[in-house]
């Protein structure tokens, strides 16, 4: 079933996997982001960079409509996968966030075995294969992650048991498990110490080549090491005294970071503010 | 600080770090831990004697007819109370079976799909006045409810419907919070991977949490064990061996209630074996549940 799915992806690729259309985000009454346009092109690493409060994770769990779990959230405009918006009323969101993955903030393994925490995916999405298929799976997502050699002897041992950096691997292991076309990253280095976090970006270079990443990050050397493109996101204040945040500027990450057209995105790159 | 100098051999300024138990605060210090002390031994007083008391008059009591023979006639010798503890076994098993689908049901709705709405928050309300209503209560509601309509009559069922009724509060509520401390980054990783509500619920959330539910469930099913109130009008009471849960059936509790206010010296040597194995059922349910808390992954 997995592959069948992936065929039809194949066949209606575009040259942009996202193109966000005028989106305005509220919670409640609240609107967080206003006006938020731009497209997310195939097998690059996109990162938001922004203030915090700025919408940048918001907008990026948009992307998968994990937002959908906040009972206040609501969205208008466009968010067109494939030229499909993800928010018509047809869509199942599930299946939505099947092909577009999620790694969190703070390593969230499943508290099962490090082989169950890749199996469950492929699981519940109704894997029909026999058990040394799964083996098989098993191996190929832990290797895509470059975490096999260390945990190959221990699948049976509890996820928990691993390093904060190796957890990590484990999630983005758990990720293309599902085999996704896009795999969303919530600032997956910040709970971790510097040397995990260089693993996790030659991992994401690695990853690259074979799905669209798009990345949250606070830390500005981490977007020039591993970004193609950048958007940087803003937070201005409102009349009611609240902030609402709005994408300022989206281009190459050597523009935004050489060359800024805004004067905002010029003073956040060079550290006058954030 | 120099008037120290030459009278001490070290630094005068680290004169002030040695102990000095007269100053004010050491001493208010002192008198507080003891006091503490105090409590503690004052609040140890009654369970050390409550056990020492029925370990002793009902330690004589243990006989291995105990658990083979049924209670004697009055005013005969020997006997055991096999039929109560059997049926105590039963009723508290019938109730587990009532309350624990239920309970934890409930708690999966509170916690997973109410969304905090007006409907949960009655729920959680009244499930704590449950928990606070006297046990009688529950025994009197099932009494009307199953055995006056004739429904079932006094049987092992009613007695455990009444023991569920009581069971119910601590086994929702205990569920509800072990559910609440599992993180939500839990959820949203399963929901990341495709899964849905239920999926995630029945294969991730439920799961870790049931080291904490099995706690809850080990506690209410102590608790229940040692209730009479509730099982006076509903299990009654039978000196036989059990006979179908649609009978009458004898349990410890009410063995104990029964036994230990007539007038024969083998019925109440009986009743003090009851209490000590009552309380031995106890102990050992509790510790069970200590054991199963140990596995806890949050």
């Amino acid at each position: 079933m997995v592959e069948q799915v992936a065929a039809q992806t194949n066949q209606t690729k575009t040259s942009t996997v996202f193109k966000i259309e005028d989106c305005d985000i509220y919670y409640g009454s609240y609107k967080a982001v206003r006006d938020v346009s731009m497209e997310i092109p195939p097998n690059q690493i996109t990162s938001f960079i922004g203030p915090s409060g700025c919408g940048k994770s918001t907008i990026l769990r948009c992307l998968n409509r994990l937002n959908d779990l906040i009972e206040i959230f609501h969205l208008t405009g466009k968010i067109l996968y494939h030229g499909q918006n993800l928010y018509d009323s047809d869509i199942d969101p599930v299946e939505v966030r099947r092909r577009i993955g999620m790694v969190f903030q703070r390593p969230n393994p499943f508290p099962k075995t490090i082989y169950d925490n890749i199996a469950y995916g492929p699981r519940i999405n109704g894997f029909k294969g026999d058990t040394d298929e799964m083996d098989a799976l098993v191996e190929r997502s832990l290797k895509r992650a470059v975490l096999w050699d260390e945990v190959k002897d221990k699948l049976q041992e509890s996820g928990f048991s691993l390093s904060g950096g190796q957890q990590q691997r484990l999630c983005i292991a758990r990720a293309v498990a599902v085999d996704p076309e896009v795999v969303l990253m919530d600032e997956p280095c910040s709970a971790l110490d510097p040397i995990s976090t260089l693993k996790i970006e030659e991992l994401m270079m690695e990853l690259r080549e074979k799905y669209t990443i798009v990345i949250v990050t606070h830390n500005m050397q981490q977007a020039t090491r591993v970004a193609d493109k950048t958007a940087f996101f803003n937070a201005v204040p409102t009349e009611s005294g609240g902030k609402v945040g709005y994408l300022a500027e989206f281009n190459d990450t050597q523009e935004i970071f050489g060359n800024p057209k805004e004067t905002a995105t010029r003073d956040y790159v060079t550290g006058r503010f954030g | 600080m120099t008037s120290f100098r030459g009278t001490s051999p070290e630094s005068p300024s680290l004169a002030g770090l040695r102990k000095n138990s007269s100053r004010p605060r050491d001493v208010f210090n002192i008198i507080m831990t003891g006091l503490s002390v105090l409590c503690v031994v004052i609040t140890l007083i009654p369970l050390v004697l409550v056990l020492a008391f029925v370990t002793i008059q009902g330690a004589g009591s243990i006989t291995p007819a105990l658990f083979t023979e049924l209670p004697p006639p009055p005013g005969l010798e020997g006997g055991g109370i096999a039929n109560a503890i059997i049926g105590t076994l039963i009723v508290v098993a019938i109730a587990t079976l009532i309350s624990v689908p239920f309970g934890v049901m409930a708690a999966v709705y509170l916690s997973e799909f109410s969304k905090d709405g007006q409907v949960a928050r009655w729920v959680r309300f009244f499930t704590n006045v449950l928990s606070g209503v006297p046990s009688i209560i529950s025994g009197v509601f099932v009494y009307a409810l199953l055995v006056r309509t004739g429904l079932t009559g006094y049987s092992a069922v009613a007695g455990g419907v009444a023991l569920a009724v009581l069971m119910l509060p601590t086994i929702i509520r205990t569920t509800d919070e072990a559910l609440n401390i599992i993180p939500q980054e839990i959820r949203w990783a399963s929901i990341g991977v495709g899964a849905s509500r239920y999926q995630t619920v029945l294969q991730i959330v439920l799961p870790a949490a049931i080291p904490s539910i099995l706690t809850g469930v080990t506690l209410a099913i102590a608790r229940a064990a040692g209730e009479t109130a509730p099982l006076i009008f509903t299990a009654l009471f039978s000196s036989f061996w059990p006979n179908g849960i649609l009978q009458p059936i004898a349990t410890l509790s009410v063995l104990v209630y029964n036994f230990a206010i007539v007038p024969f010296e083998p019925q109440q040597e009986l009743a003090w074996a009851g209490s000590l194995i009552l309380v031995l059922l106890v102990l050992l349910t509790s510790i069970i549940a200590r054991v199963v808390t140990r596995q806890k992954t949050y």
